[in-house]
């Protein structure tokens, strides 16, 4: 069916809005308040980064599993009249799906200026796996076919779509753990990361094992904390503080058939991303090849090396072998997740990923680096740690980024920006 | 409205709930049934129970049974449990048996994969031994657990009839001995 979309046409709107601000709060654990308070710390932030006054933000949209505070809150405590918000139910992958209705929303003419954020007290309140609230629900309907089998969390119920990658191409453990390793340097030189500790591929697979193939190292951080990114029209992007980043293509929750028992459709290795490619890269006008870092979310080690794979950074089946590489370490070719992500900086559902690539593209990388009279970063691209003469993670002349969002093995979204 | 306790849950199958309903049934009755399109044109099976058909968007249906054997297309071993009564069995498998009824249609990538636990003969959650015998190629068969009336759960053991694959495919790495 995408084969036959035009998208030179002007109604792709490529290139056509941007991200003029970024913000969010310390990745932490036990935050000490709400995510109201979390909410209005990161998108103050967000407002700081762009110098934007509250009078010129009129839309505002966040997502969540039940576990936030919704936008007319948020935007009452800052003083924002809204013209439009959207408080929307999900997790990963929202985040670049709601960064295309955004612009769908002031195409139409419903607002100029939206702020998307998403809050969390993701370690203190709500944990993703279903522990404390979650873990006492009553099973009825679908779940009866899932939960009722002890087959809840993200780890349980992704492990056969990972467990069949590794039959069908013979990926190894060890291959995997390149992922969590790589993003460790990564968070080493981010001082906003919770776990800024390098890891070896022997601490991962030596680390205890939760569900197979899943060790404790192969699993992402759960933390608190909230992010927030500003959006508007390229014609007042440049009205603001920084370089905006510009967007040229976004793909939203795709899915394979049948997400509710995915399995149905193999081959079950095969994840949304291979959908997703046919979509992002005819919008954005380009290719895998033209794509310099990305953000491939890591809810887990697999999950990016899925994804990676499905868009055609490399062969099917050969996911082990690029992740494992170095290509995604920064100094390749391609880095990935240059923050730490999910495994290390902190658990956002994307957000982080985003706002990483942002910095990037602006050349702006919040690293170890000293900072010049005038504010600007002065990168010394040595990734080594900081005690070793390192801390630098700003990737070298970076022009185009790609986020890679995922909910699950059968859905996600994408995000392509360019430096502006 | 059939509800019961199982392993710390409650489990309930809502009055409303047609399909899970007679799915349920039908398990209670210790028999494996699945919805079979009416549509002349498609008449294919799916699973998980459904109000339409996925290939034709049919929704008319008749309840079939179905030979519920197959073999182990992938699988998830949990050792950290969340759920509190699932902690006592942990070791505990998550399995995907690919029914030999359908295999391969309507595509070859197509097949009706039904989830369940690995459990021993007789309906326990099966032990670490037993456990470590099974994998990806495993050939097994369905048995009931009774929670309720008209609700039981299905789950799979080891095929005794079956000929079974003399190494079926494991993770690679056996932490700690399990």
């Amino acid at each position: 069916m995408t084969t036959d979309i035009d998208t030179t046409a002007d109604k792709y709107l490529r290139d056509k809005y941007a991200i003029i601000g970024i913000g969010e709060t310390t990745y932490t654990r036990g935050s000490g308040m709400t995510t109201r308070g979390l909410g209005t710390w990161a998108i103050k932030n967000a407002m700081d980064d762009a110098g934007i006054p509250a009078s010129e933000i009129d839309g505002m949209m966040s997502y969540s599993g039940n576990d936030s505070t919704a936008s007319p809150m948020l935007a009452g405590d800052l003083g924002i009249r809204l013209n439009f918000y959207m408080d929307v139910q999900g997790g990963g992958s929202s985040s670049e799906a709601l960064i295309g209705l955004a612009i769908g929303a002031i195409e139409a003419g419903m607002c100029e200026t939206v702020v998307v954020f998403r809050s969390m007290n993701g370690y203190s309140q709500v944990r993703i796996g279903g522990t404390g609230a979650r873990a006492s629900v009553p099973v009825g309907g679908d779940a009866l076919h899932s939960a009722a089998y002890g087959w809840f969390s993200a780890g349980q119920n992704f492990s056969p779509t990972f467990m069949r990658h590794m039959y069908d191409y013979g990926t190894t453990p060890e291959q995997v753990a390149m992922v969590k390793v790589i993003h460790s340097e990564h968070a080493s030189n981010n001082p906003k990361a919770y776990y800024k500790q390098r890891v070896t591929v022997e601490d991962v697979v030596n680390s205890r094992m939760i569900c197979k193939p899943l060790h404790l190292l192969d699993c992402c951080v759960e933390t608190d904390n909230a992010t927030a990114l500003i959006i508007t029209s390229v014609d007042k992007a440049y009205d603001y503080k920084n370089t905006p980043a510009r967007i040229l293509g976004v793909a939203g929750r795709v899915c394979k058939p049948r997400i509710d028992m995915h399995f149905q459709h193999g081959p079950i290795s095969t994840v949304a991303g291979y959908y997703i490619k046919d979509l992002i890269y005819r919008n954005a006008g380009l290719g895998p090849e033209d794509i310099q870092c990305t953000g491939a979310y890591d809810a887990f080690t697999f999950t990016s090396m899925l994804q990676l794979e499905d868009y055609g950074f490399c062969e099917k089946g050969e996911g082990g072998d690029y992740v494992s590489s170095g290509i995604m370490r920064l100094g390749g070719e391609r880095p990935n997740n240059t923050s730490g992500g999910h495994l290390c900086e902190g658990y956002t559902h994307g957000m982080n990923m985003i706002i990483e690539n942002v910095r990037q593209l602006r050349g702006e990388v919040d690293d170890y680096c000293p900072t010049d009279a005038n504010g600007s970063k002065q990168h010394t691209f040595n990734y080594a740690e900081p005690s070793q003469g390192g801390g630098c993670r700003q990737v070298p002349d970076v022009t185009i980024t790609q986020n890679l969002g995922w909910a699950m093995p059968g859905t996600g979204s994408s995000l392509i920006m360019r430096q502006g | 409205m059939p509800q019961g306790e199982y392993l710390g849950m409650t489990l309930t199958v809502l009055d409303l709930d047609n399909e899970n309903l007679a799915y349920f049934q039908h398990c209670a009755d210790h028999e494996f049934h699945l919805q079979q399109c009416v549509n002349p044109e498609c008449g294919l099976i799916r699973y998980p129970p459904g109000t339409a058909c996925p290939w034709c968007s049919g929704r008319e249906f008749n309840w079939v049974p179905v030979d519920a054997r197959g073999t182990v297309h992938s699988y998830g071993e949990v050792h950290h449990a969340i759920q509190p009564a699932f902690r006592e069995r942990a070791p505990y498998m998550i399995l995907l048996v690919e029914l030999d009824t359908q295999s391969g249609v309507p595509t070859e990538h197509e097949a009706l994969r039904v989830a369940g636990n690995l459990v021993d003969a007789d309906g326990n959650f099966a032990k670490p031994d037993l456990v470590k015998q099974v994998g990806i190629g495993s050939r097994m068969r369905m048995v009931f657990t009774d929670v309720a009336d008209g609700l039981a759960m299905p789950h799979w053991t080891l095929d005794e009839e079956a000929d079974q694959p003399e190494s079926p495919w494991r993770y690679p790495q056996e932490v700690n001995g399990v």
